[in-house]
């Protein structure tokens, strides 16, 4: 929020030659919202152009943090420019956050551009400000652009209509074929990473995963989207299976951009945004109906015992539709 | 929360006791601050690179073993070498008698091992404040 002052203009030029410090200011404002988000993101564009967006998520404590760390270093020994917006929580309580991913990426991947993001109330592991800070970093010239999420467990699914490729990272013991077969995350992911392969259990993980998408197969899951995930064992303590991630991440990409579907991925995202958008703003007129006086009168019935929730939540609602 | 203040913590060369950084980090976080952790071994240079790319509201250094005379003004130089006006707040071992060099060295608030969770939040406030035009 120290970003002041400095035209838009000017920072995106300079964010574009490489200074840091600019990119930096731009990323806030677009956090920050309002007038000067939407500058920026005239500014920049509609969309992430040719660079390729990456999302990293798993259970907290996967590795999540330190595999990126590692992706991050083979991508620059490759010549490439990638950046990270990592996402940890913002606390429901207080707002304030702990964000604590870079602490395992600066140490094995130094002069990379990390960006730390607070989720600021917004659910399902990423942040509000996360698609137009992807397309500010793209303008810039990163790619690829790895978001790693929260820590997650079933049913966060927004990163994979977030990214082009989706990275799960599981640690050994996460879970036995029964979890492995149940609905959400599991079924998004493009790549599999079996983390911590060093440990004990990690064949059995590996194993677990591999029956999960064998009845993809037979079940007909893996016909319709006409691809089957790889799996891929690595141990983000010492770098081990970095390249072999960076690779089946490449892979997916240039199978998906072959297909189409990576056209019609990035539809379906701008499509995604627009009504997240939307829900937002309705969520915040929400919150101003219920603050003022007639939305305090019906709390307050609904705590005396005079009006049922679900009635008063139709008073809201008719409020919300019909005021400005 | 959309106008939380963004704090990088961290320790700076071989002072490996980061039990008071970590206390540190969790009274700011339970003040409503983006707290980024960044721990020990650190380098001034590598604190103030990490300071620019996240848009730092203030910069918070842990000392313990008597190097802050040296360490703290590096801190604030290898800010202003990156063109950064980011606030410098020091905690730790700090004897009375070096405050006063601290602030002349540019240095935003010092804090001493007697101070509160409230003076904590308090002082990073202030440097916070003290950075915005």
């Amino acid at each position: 929020m120290s970003a002041t002052g400095g035209d838009a203009a000017v920072l995106l030029v300079r964010a574009r030659d490489g200074h840091r410090g600019s990119l930096g200011r731009l990323i806030s404002r677009v956090e920050r919202g309002g007038d000067a988000a939407a500058e920026v993101a005239v500014l920049v564009g509609p969309d992430e152009g040719d660079a390729h967006v990456v999302g990293v998520t798993g259970a907290p404590g996967a590795g999540k943090s330190s595999l990126t760390g590692h992706l991050l270093a083979s991508l620059q020994a490759e010549g490439r420019r990638p950046a990270v917006l990592a996402i940890d929580p913002s606390s429901p309580i207080t707002g304030g956050a702990m964000l604590g991913d870079r602490v395992r990426m600066d140490g094995v991947a130094s002069g990379a551009f990390v960006r730390s993001m607070a989720t600021r109330g917004h659910q399902g592991g990423l942040a509000v400000a996360v698609p137009p800070t992807l397309r500010l970093l793209a303008h810039a010239g990163h790619d690829p652009l790895i978001v790693e999420t929260t820590g997650v467990g079933q049913v966060e699914v927004d990163i994979a209509g977030a990214a082009d490729t989706t990275v799960l990272v599981v640690a050994p013991g996460w879970g036995d074929a029964v979890q492995a077969n149940k609905a959400g995350l599991l079924e998004l992911a493009d790549v599999l990473v079996v983390n911590k392969a060093d440990r004990p259990g990690a064949r059995d993980a590996r194993r677990d995963l591999e029956l999960m998408l064998d009845l993809g197969h037979i079940s007909g899951l893996e016909a319709r989207s006409g691809r089957r995930p790889e799996i891929v064992m690595a141990i983000s303590t010492t770098g081990e299976g970095a390249g072999e991630v960076v690779r089946a991440i490449d892979a997916h990409h240039a199978a998906i951009a072959a297909s189409g579907e990576l056209a019609a991925r990035r539809a379906a995202r701008r499509r995604g945004e627009v009504t997240a958008l939307v829900e937002r703003g309705l969520r915040a007129r929400a919150v101003e109906v219920l603050a003022a006086g007639p939305g305090r009168a019906l709390l307050d019935a609904v705590d005396a015992g005079a009006m049922s929730p679900a009635q008063a939540a139709a008073a809201v609602l008719r409020e919300v539709r019909g005021g400005a | 929360m959309a106008d939380a203040p963004r704090v990088v913590l961290a320790k700076l060369g071989l002072d490996g006791h980061d039990r008071g950084l970590k206390v540190v980090a969790r009274i700011l976080r339970d003040a409503g601050m983006e707290v980024i952790y960044l721990g020990l071994r650190q380098s001034p240079e590598a604190v103030a690179g990490v300071a620019e790319q996240e848009d730092a509201d203030a910069v918070g250094i842990s000392m313990h073993n008597a190097s802050h005379l040296t360490l703290a003004p590096l801190m604030v130089t290898a800010l202003r070498d990156l063109g950064l006006a980011t606030p410098v707040v020091i905690g730790g071992i700090v004897p009375p008698d070096d405050v006063a060099t601290l602030h002349a060295a540019g240095v935003a608030e010092v804090l001493g091992p007697g101070a509160s969770a409230v003076e904590v939040a308090a002082a990073v406030r202030r440097a916070v404040a003290s950075g915005r035009p």
